[in-house]
């Protein structure tokens, strides 16, 4: 079993290629939040008191605009609702830690974060098959989420500092909003391994095409739910029409993916 | 003083949203059709976050080759498809964008 130590530096060594995308994406939030109308020191504070890139950005350019703080939080908490998803999926990986564990992790579990430790959680490991029934064979895999979850953390906070410093100098036309849905590409492509979660993407992306224009950013939600059930049915359809009961855990961990 | 309000009410639902199934499941363990919809969690949710992004960029609809932002994806895609790497993927993506921008205009 890795020592707690190199789970940490794994999940460190795994999120660094990640920055690339997350410090243009926390230079822009700074850039784009003084533009707003924001005081730097409140700009700088919803780094650490929100930790959420997309409801950041959406909630400065609302501040900036003054819509009424109830819109706002209604908006946040639409936004960040995939969180929800997230929470989920981590759960049954979180489930034997100590409370203090899950509130600190619940903290950091951004999009990012959340990609790279998923990934870790459901790649099999050697002699996984003989100890799946107790905890053991989830180790020391916090300690690679906390590496993971605090290596974002430092990066979004420098990157969001220096973006408030440097303020306007960042030009429009670099286009360093680009690099979120680059990032965003980067994880998942190679984790389309199979039809159903094939579908899933494409399904979701068309909806939340369509329904861009539904207010709050609900449309979002909407297209990530469309796109798991279609997910789930494409996966159903296979079963039956392979006809054959698929060893369900064994087969499922091969495929599992991000 | 209500702006800070606002903001810690928004890290407020966004913690309470991050914790609410870490803490739920954990006590009530997670049903099997839940898992296996879980399992489609990352790539809905990211493709629902992407697939606007390169399709409607100035936020109308655009298919023309004219969307650098499209095609710079699709590029992108494919390199994350072939090479897994991170780091190639942003990159490429970027200067694709770039470089489309500065024929564009």
């Amino acid at each position: 079993m890795p020592s707690p130590r190199s789970e940490f530096l794994s999940g460190v060594k795994a999120e660094s290629p990640i920055l690339l995308g997350t410090m243009p994406f926390g230079l822009i939030y700074g850039v784009l939040a003084l533009s707003a109308g924001l005081p730097a020191d409140v700009a700088l504070a919803m780094s650490s008191i929100v930790f959420a890139g997309s409801a950041q950005f959406i909630g400065a350019q609302l501040i900036g605009s003054g819509t009424p703080g109830i819109v706002i939080l209604l908006t946040t908490f639409v936004v960040n609702l995939r969180h929800m998803l997230y929470s989920a999926s981590v759960a049954p990986h979180l489930k034997h830690l100590r409370p203090v564990w899950k509130w600190l992790l619940a903290y950091l579990l951004t999009d990012e974060a959340y990609a790279v430790a998923i990934t870790h959680y459901n790649q099999p490991e050697e002699g996984d098959a003989l100890h799946l029934s107790g905890a053991s064979h989830l180790a020391n895999k916090h300690w690679y989420f906390l590496g993971a979850g605090l290596t974002l953390w430092v990066t979004w906070q420098v990157s969001t500092a220096a973006g408030i410093f440097l303020g306007a100098q960042v030009p429009k036309s670099w286009a360093l909003d680009f690099t979120l849905p680059l990032t965003f590409i980067a994880l998942v492509v190679p984790a389309l391994k199979d039809r159903p979660s094939l579908a899933a993407a494409v399904s979701a992306g068309a909806v939340a095409v369509l329904a861009a224009d539904l207010p709050f950013k609900l449309g979002l939600i909407l297209a990530a739910l469309i796109g798991i059930f279609a997910g789930l049915f494409v996966e159903a359809r296979r079963r039956s029409t392979i006809g054959i009961p698929q060893p369900r855990d064994a087969g499922r961990k091969q495929s599992e993916i991000t | 003083m209500t702006l800070w309000l606002i903001i810690i009410g928004m890290g407020m639902i966004t913690y309470a949203i991050r914790l609410s199934l870490i803490v739920l499941l954990g006590r009530v363990g997670v049903p099997v059709i839940v898992q296996r919809a879980l399992r489609f969690v990352p790539p809905a949710v990211l493709s629902a976050i992407i697939f606007p992004e390169l399709l409607r960029p100035g936020g109308t609809l655009d298919i023309s080759p004219g969307n650098a932002r499209l095609i710079a994806g699709v590029v992108a895609a494919l390199v994350a498809w072939r090479t897994k790497n991170v780091i190639l993927t942003i990159a490429v993506g970027m200067a694709a964008l770039w470089i489309l921008q500065a024929f564009v205009r």
